[in-house]
């Protein structure tokens, strides 16, 4: 059976399973077989890693089914592994079992974890298609289903109609991205005649498409990536879809999903390369997203918030490099980012579910001595997303900061401000959470407990692979040959250019500014929240209330444009429904009744008249008849 | 006996019956009282019996079919003046009227 | 219509009477009165049935329909009493209605014998209206309803009966003579 296959399967079948007999089945036994679905998936494609790295051409195909024929357009479900798919798949699949792990333990005392086993899977399931798909085509179906499921999960407690409707909003927002990217889609077909990547991209390399062209289908497409990847203006679904479970928010909306945007991106390299004014374009959207989201993420104080924000700054970070055309370091981003992010995350669920379901810092402090493994493995979270040396954070944004640097000084001031943000912002949290004194008013600190090894094994794996992931793609001041994953990657570009390497000297700069960056941080934070022992603040006015507001982004949202829809709604139903479709299936059964009314006085009893009916009638007849025989 | 008559055509009779049809069935449509509507009904047969007997003269049928059926006419018409009187007479024991106008009891209410 | 100009006379009378009969009967305001012009009718369409070589109809029409069935309507005429005729006038609208009715009959009627283009036929036999030759059709060709009819008359009489009887719901007073 082809591996292609094998890998969208096992998912595919846990939904089944799960999806149909979930409710029958012992939790235990739904849990563990959403797991180990899963892991299959991780192990087949581990399987075929090597086959794949053998040869740059290398790749496995698989044309399972063809939808449409269209005049030579073919619409076809057909996918392919090669070294960008696998890269994500193993991130998808890897993570995505460390976080179904831990789910076993979070979502134990849930009334319906098979449900969610199902939905995760389904998850899964589409996430593949998505970076499977060897053309736009599954790519958009994965796309959709993803959404589709982070509907389902983000309301998966669907009884607390706020959570309800974050999940729509996160599914509405989705779908203005959509509107581009369909757009965008549609622009390919019309001009390249066929949704496949072998077809249109090797065709946009050589020159095939003008720059309006090309810069039109990139603007469009990225802004369906927009709306996936939570940019400006598309982001505010994603602090809401905070609502959902933390393994959701750990899988959805940190490691996988959001990075779906990227994904796309770098799949279209060869269109980027060639719309500059596209390129821009994603740059400063991502930088404004960066800075933004990380000045928002200062004043949050509910721990998912921070970490939500802060995902939406790391994202921007992601689309500032494939600004600059740094496509394998946002992808080395996207990595890092995954770890580190899913590992805070789940710490956080582990906070959380600690401290029995609260989620303000304002109640919390102190916790490390209670939760030691939580803690220290959330510190390391911290560590890589602030940039300490060596770690995996580290690497990836100083690749990112190098290259920035040498586009766009005013950029690249501005995003080292945002990684300053950054740091500042998650020891914070760190402090906040787990240091100082208890806060706790209506519980105390001997209930809290730290949580059992579904948990804590997956926080601990995460941490190595913070720690450690940064020799993924190690710089090539450290390793002269190129980092693993630009050599894996760099060669699949149909439009490379060589990267360009600075000096030394300008390297050690931009070094030194990251770690002063990060000490900043940490000094700072420390600062505020131990050595003056602050407590997480509650602005009530001027900078710290708009940032702990999030800039109004969503009353401005709902006065601009949801309130506006909604009367315009509401005109269009008194006119048009309540008249006339009201109005004309109301009115025919009057017309009906009157009809009848008229008829029934014919029925009056009365021979005479049935006689006169009877004589015209025959009358009529025959007169018929004569004419037309 | 007709040989004497030349120019006499069957359209004549046609026309004469179907005059008398006519007639009839404009009596049977005016008239209330249901004795005379009988009559008019007699009227109408016999009009049909006329136009019979003037076919089988003219078509000059041996076996008179014309005639025969005009006999059978006779036979129901006379079956049906006793019956339909019969019924007269007992709708005017009930509502003392021969009126039809009355009988429209089968009726939507 | 030109077939109209070479009419013979007596038939032409005949035709007048028998339409003027029909006419009284349809529009006279006492029932004897429309009894009796019916009988006239009848009168002469038995004239007419004997210029057709219909002799024995003719005679069969005269002691059946005017002696026998026309006897009967004035015998109930009289049992009812109707003599002044009480019934109430009706509009002029419902004569414009039936008249329209029957006029348009009579209308579609002709108009379809205009177009049926009968040929005319002149072959007339002597004597296929004598007694002799009708019975032997009868009693040859129509046998079986010949003997029909006799089931069908026993029938109407008991219906006839049946239908007189007085029971004892009725709702007229027994010194009433009906």
């Amino acid at each position: 059976m082809n591996p292609i296959a094998l890998i969208l399967f096992f998912p595919l079948l846990g939904f089944a399973v799960n999806g149909i007999l979930g409710s029958k089945l012992p939790k235990n036994v739904a849990s563990w077989l959403g797991t180990l679905m899963v892991l299959m998936s991780f192990i087949v494609t581990l399987g075929y890693l090597n086959q794949i790295a053998s040869d740059v051409e290398n790749s496995i195909k698989w044309n399972a089914y063809t939808f449409l024929n269209i005049d030579g357009l073919l619409f076809k479900a057909s996918f392919a592994l090669d070294r960008l798919s696998i890269w994500m798949t193993l991130i998808i699949t890897g993570i995505g079992t460390l976080i179904h792990l831990y789910s076993i333990s979070y979502m134990d005392h849930d009334k319906n974890p098979a449900k969610f086993f199902a939905y995760l899977n389904f998850f899964i399931f589409n996430m593949l298609l998505l970076v499977l798909g060897s053309n736009f085509l599954m790519m958009f179906f994965g796309w959709e289903g993803v959404g589709l499921c982070s509907y389902l999960l983000i309301g998966f407690w669907y009884q607390n109609p706020s959570y309800g409707h974050a999940a729509r909003k996160a599914f509405v927002m989705n779908r203005i991205g959509d509107l581009g990217l369909l757009l965008g889609m549609f622009l390919i077909i019309k001009n390249y005649g066929s949704l496949e990547y072998a077809d249109v991209l090797p065709a946009i390399a050589q020159g095939n498409g003008g720059t309006v062209l090309l810069t039109s289908i990139g603007i469009l497409l990225f802004i369906g990536a927009m709306g996936k990847s939570a940019q400006i203006p598309l982001f505010t679904w994603l602090p809401d879809a905070m609502a959902g479970p933390t393994p959701v928010s750990a899988l959805i909306h940190a490691a996988t999903m959001v990075t779906a945007g990227i994904y796309l991106v770098i799949r279209c390299q060869a269109l980027y390369s060639l719309a500059p004014m596209a390129q821009e374009l994603i740059l400063w959207i991502g930088l404004a997203t960066a800075f933004i989201g990380a000045l928002i993420g200062l004043r949050q104080n509910d721990i998912k918030k921070v970490l939500a924000y802060s995902t939406v700054s790391q994202l921007g970070f992601m689309f500032v490099a494939l600004g600059v055309g740094a496509y394998t370091t946002a992808l080395f981003h996207v990595t890092t980012h995954a770890f580190f992010k899913a590992l805070l995350f789940l710490g956080a669920g582990s906070v959380i579910h600690g401290v029995h379901e609260r989620q303000d810092i304002s109640v919390m402090g102190g916790l490390k001595s209670k939760m030691p493994i939580t803690y220290v493995t959330f510190l390391i979270g911290t560590l890589a997303i602030s940039g300490f040396p060596l770690l995996s954070g580290f690497f990836s944004k100083d690749e990112i900061l190098a290259n920035v640097f040498h586009h766009n000084i005013f950029a690249y001031i501005v995003l080292v401000f945002s990684a300053l943000l950054t740091a500042t912002y998650m020891f914070r949290l760190l402090f906040l959470t787990f240091h100082g004194t208890f806060r706790g008013s209506d519980y105390s600190l001997s209930d809290v407990h730290e949580s059992n090894w579904k948990m804590t094994v997956p926080l601990i794996v995460l941490a190595v692979l913070s720690v450690f992931g940064g020799l993924l793609n190690l710089p090539h001041y450290i390793m002269h040959s190129g980092g693993l994953l630009s050599n894996w990657l760099n060669p699949t570009f149909l439009i490379f250019e060589n990267p360009i390497h600075a000096e030394m000297s300008t390297e050690i700069v931009l070094i030194s500014i990251a770690i002063g960056v990060f000490l900043f941080g940490l000094i700072y934070s420390r600062n505020q929240y131990i050595t003056k022992g602050l407590h997480p603040e509650s602005p009530q006015s001027g900078m710290g209330n708009v940032l702990k507001n999030k800039f109004y982004f969503d009353e401005f949202y709902d006065k601009a444009i949801v309130k506006p829809i909604e009367f315009l709604g509401d005109i269009l139903f008194s006119l048009f429904d309540t008249l006339l479709l009201y109005g004309a299936t109301f009115s025919v059964h009057p017309i009906l009744r009157f009809v009848g009314q008229l008829n029934r006085k014919i029925q009056n009893g009365n021979i005479e008249y049935y006689l006169i009916y009877m004589v015209g009638a025959i009358a009529l007849l025959l007169g018929l008849n004569l004419l037309l025989a | 006996m007709l040989s004497i008559f030349h120019s006499l055509e069957i359209s004549h009779y046609i026309y004469l019956s179907t005059v008398l049809f006519s007639i009839g069935l404009f009596g049977v449509l005016f008239r209330r009282n249901a004795i005379i509507l009988l009559m008019c009904i007699e009227l109408m047969l016999n009009a049909v019996n006329l136009l019979l007997a003037a076919f089988t003269e003219y078509m000059g049928d041996k076996q008179a079919n014309g005639q025969m059926f005009v006999f059978f006419i006779m036979v129901v018409a006379a079956a049906e003046a006793a019956v339909g009187l019969a019924i007269i007479v007992m709708v005017y024991r009930n509502t003392r009227k021969t009126d039809v106008s009355f009988l429209d009891q089968l009726k939507d209410s | 219509m030109d077939v109209f100009s070479n009419l013979p006379l007596p038939f032409l009378i005949l035709s007048f009477l028998t339409i003027l009969g029909a006419l009284y009967v349809v529009t006279s305001k006492n029932p004897v009165h429309s009894v009796l012009a019916l009988i006239l009718t009848f009168f002469t369409i038995s004239a007419h049935y004997v210029l057709l070589n219909a002799q024995f109809l003719a005679i069969v029409n005269l002691m059946v329909y005017a002696g026998a069935i026309m006897v009967l309507f004035l015998f109930v005429l009289m049992l009812l009493n109707l003599n002044k005729e009480s019934e109430p006038i009706k509009s002029n609208l419902w004569g414009f209605a039936a008249a329209i009715s029957a006029g348009l009959l009579l209308l579609v009627l002709t108009a379809a014998f205009q177009t049926s283009g009968i040929a005319v036929m002149k072959a007339n036999a002597e004597g296929i209206g004598l007694v002799k030759n009708l019975g032997r059709v009868l009693m040859t060709e129509y046998l079986v309803p010949f003997e029909l009819t006799g089931i069908l008359f026993v029938s109407a009489m008991v219906g006839a009966v049946l239908l007189g009887k007085r029971d004892k719901n009725d709702s007229v007073k027994s010194e009433e003579t009906l």
